[in-house]
């Protein structure tokens, strides 16, 4: 049995109603579990760019991709190991304002993490944190003992080292 | 978000007409050269009647008894002439009546365009009646499927919907039309789909690849070739016979590749699988260089892939990607249309022979006959035995005629025994194992090949899952030829239940009514047979008879199809007995 590893596949496809539902069947056929979904514009305009992370054996998202690329409205899917791409994720943290106040130690755990306050509110405050799991999750650590009131975190969002070229792959298109 | 998959704009700009969105169906349907649909009426869908009945000089609507008798019919209709059959259903129970129709098609590569009603736009989402969410529910089962909201979309959404069923590998498309999209108007003009930025309908065939394979083929000692229905698809018969007769290969089909060679063609050793012949089995096992052309290592066709041609070279033919490494590893891949690969190949094959190798398949074909063939064909018992009733086909019909089968014991029979002389004579469910399929897809068959013999082989169990599509056999005078093989026993299950259950017939027996009496009430002329004495007399009568025909033949209650893979085990572990 191959071992298993964290994988990102990006997948390119039209920018159509029900894409996603037909691409999350083929993880839900195969009994696979999704890390994370993220969907949103890529770099060509009326593109969809989704990205979903997994932990599987590679040959099992080798196939993968070539179910979901067999897709009519799937333009082109890659799949990578987190070595070859960049990526993040994002959390958001709500908590009570007078602790911002109150507690000095609040302020240094901010600034240490390099986390934003986004807005300070009477009752509440938010911070935002962006990067790996380990410092969005150190953060969310460190909050905990003061009462974190909300906590969300992103898919993960990442692109990769290679360059995909989905452009060419459209150009080629002419009939 | 709109439709946005970019379809080239049309070039030609033709007369616009003021049509009604039902009409743009209709239409659009003859621009493909649909002229015949099958399908069942209900309230979201009645606009796209009102046009049939409008039409019906240029479009032929065949009622069915049931949803699922439609959708079944329209396979039938497309795998015998190659082209896209048309699927007509209303909203909710009508569109979920297709489904397991459509998850047969998608399995068995099978082109359909299935039409479906909705409610209203505005409705959409508030469970109004008969409101059932088709694109949801179908979307895992089609190659594409697209929810039409304004009649406008109807002539581009069509012509999407042909294009992508009946290109690359075909597969069905579900087009779910909301009513208000029917009875909207449009300026109809019609352009065919030419091409989808993000599909790619065949891989271009790369030469190094073909020459690879060529390469490995003329270096085997052992070769052996296990065709599927990719090469029917593909219209690729000629091809691939021109290629094995050159490099004298032993070639094996898989159930669904059946009648893409002639049965009794001297490379032609017999079908692949869990009931296939003992020779391909034994020599998947053994074979230098295993070919596979247009066929997908369906687990009924490899038993235990860990033990499964692991000796062997392996060479894939294959028009979807997403095949190549699923199941089985291969050391070449010759991606593209299998009747260009074969093409390229051919130059780049030596001749041979392999007599030797060859005679290795016959002595094992031997055994075979002496232990499983000869006792079906020339049996010493009373009991009649499925195998002896097809070959009695085969001999009133010289292997001409369409066999479409159902699923269990009497279709491994009617695989491993009918003798086929023309391509697409074959038509079972294969990869989805629907019963209840033969019936109606017989209906579609005949229609699809008028000229043709069609006769259905059907379980008393397949035969009453559908049984209500005598009727459309009744209302249209379709003279197709029905036999059931009576065993009172729903028998691949019970076999497995002798074999694996110690004999707990759970559920498996049946008591059946007086079939030749329900033939009676529709009109069909009706014979039963229950001794060998009288079965080839039964079935020169049936064969000519110019109207539909139905034959019941009462067969041994207990026999059993072997050869054997069970499941779990290596094809060379094949059991006779």
């Amino acid at each position: 049995m191959e071992e298993n590893k964290t994988y990102t596949i990006s997948v390119y496809t039209e920018n159509n109603l029900g894409l996603m539902n037909r691409i999350s069947g083929i993880f839900l056929k195969r009994h696979i579990n999704l890390e994370s979904i993220t969907a949103s514009q890529s770099e060509i305009k009326g593109v969809t760019r989704f990205l979903f992370v997994i932990k599987l054996s590679e040959d099992k998202v080798r196939k993968l991709v070539g179910q979901i690329e067999k897709q009519i409205e799937v333009i082109k899917a890659y799949y990578h190991t987190d070595e070859e791409t960049i990526y993040q994720e994002s959390a958001l943290y709500k908590i009570a304002t007078d602790l911002l106040f109150d507690d000095r130690q609040i302020q240094n755990i901010i600034k240490n993490s390099n986390a934003n306050i986004v807005t300070v509110a009477k009752d509440y405050f938010v911070i935002e944190k962006t990067g790996r799991r380990k410092e969005t999750e150190q953060l969310y650590n460190e909050l905990t003992p003061y009462g974190i009131k909300q906590f969300v975190r992103s898919g993960r969002i990442s692109v990769s080292k290679e360059a995909m070229n989905i452009s060419n792959t459209l150009q080629n298109f002419n009939y | 978000m709109e439709n946005q998959t970019q379809v080239l704009e049309p070039k030609i700009i033709t007369k616009k007409e003021r049509l009604s969105g039902a009409e743009a169906v209709i239409r659009s349907l003859l621009e493909e050269g649909a002229t015949l649909g099958y399908g069942y009426p209900g309230g979201a869908i009645m606009p796209v009647y009102d046009e049939i009945y409008k039409y019906q000089d240029q479009f032929t609507h065949i009622l069915t008894r049931h949803e699922q008798g439609a959708i079944h019919a329209a396979q039938g209709f497309a795998r015998v002439t190659g082209e896209t059959g048309v699927v007509f259903a209303t909203s909710g129970p009508g569109a979920t009546n297709l489904v397991t129709g459509i998850a047969d098609a998608q399995i068995d590569s099978t082109p359909l365009v299935c039409i479906t009603g909705q409610v209203a736009s505005h409705l959409l989402g508030t469970d109004a009646f008969q409101e059932t969410d088709i694109i949801g529910i179908s979307t895992p089962i089609t190659k594409w499927n697209y929810q039409v909201t304004k009649a406008e979309e109807i002539p581009s959404v069509i012509a999407k919907a042909f294009f992508i069923a009946n290109s690359g590998r075909p597969g069905p498309v579900l087009i779910d039309i909301t009513k208000d999209a029917q009875m909207g108007s449009l300026d109809f003009s019609y352009e065919k789909c030419k091409g989808i930025r993000s599909y790619v309908p065949k891989p271009e065939m790369k030469i190094n690849q073909v020459k690879a394979a060529a390469e490995l083929i003329n270096n085997a000692k052992k070769p052996f070739i296990v065709m599927g229905q990719g090469v029917i698809i593909g219209e690729a018969e000629k091809e691939l016979k021109d290629f094995i007769e050159k490099a004298g290969i032993p070639t094996a089909s898989t159930a669904l590749g059946l009648s893409g060679l002639e049965t009794n063609h001297p490379l032609h050793v017999g079908m692949v699988g869990m009931h296939g012949h003992y020779a391909p089995n034994i020599k998947t096992n053994d074979c230098d260089v295993f070919i596979a052309i247009g066929m997908r290592f369906d687990d009924r066709v490899t038993g235990d892939l860990s033990r499964y041609a692991k000796q062997a070279k392996v060479i894939h033919f294959e028009i979807d990607p997403a095949e190549v490494d699923k199941n089985v590893k291969t050391d070449v891949a010759v991606l593209g249309d299998v009747k260009e690969t074969l093409t390229a190949l051919l130059p780049l094959i030596n001749n041979a022979t392999h007599t030797k190798w060859h005679q290795e398949f016959k002595d094992l074909y031997a055994i075979e006959y002496d232990k499983v063939i000869k006792p079906q064909l020339e049996p010493n018992k009373i009991g009649l035995t499925m195998g002896e009733v097809i070959e009695g086909i085969n001999k009133e019909t010289s292997g001409e005629a369409v066999i479409v089968s159902d699923v269990g014991q009497h279709q491994m029979f009617a695989c491993r025994y009918a003798k086929f002389t023309n391509t697409r004579s074959q038509v079972t469910s294969g990869g989805l194992g629907t019963m209840g399929f033969a019936l109606p897809a017989a209906i579609g068959a005949k229609m699809g090949a008028p000229d043709r013999e069609v006769i259905a082989i059907i379980g008393d169990g397949g035969y009453q899952m559908n049984i209500q599509e005598l009727g459309t056999i009744f209302q249209t005078k379709t003279p197709v030829k029905i036999v059931v093989l009576n065993n009172s026993f729903l028998g691949m299950v019970r076999q497995w239940q002798e074999l694996f259950f110690d004999k707990r017939y759970a559920s498996t027996e049946m008591v059946n009514p007086d079939f030749v009496k329900i033939a009676a009430g529709y009109d069909i002329k009706a014979n039963k047979v229950s001794k060998r004495e009288n079965l080839r007399a039964a079935i020169r009568e049936m064969v000519a008879s110019n109207e539909s025909y139905f034959l019941e033949v009462v067969i041994e209650k207990e026999g059993n199809v072997f050869p054997m893979v069970p499941t779990g085990a290596a094809v060379s572990e094949c059991r006779l007995s």
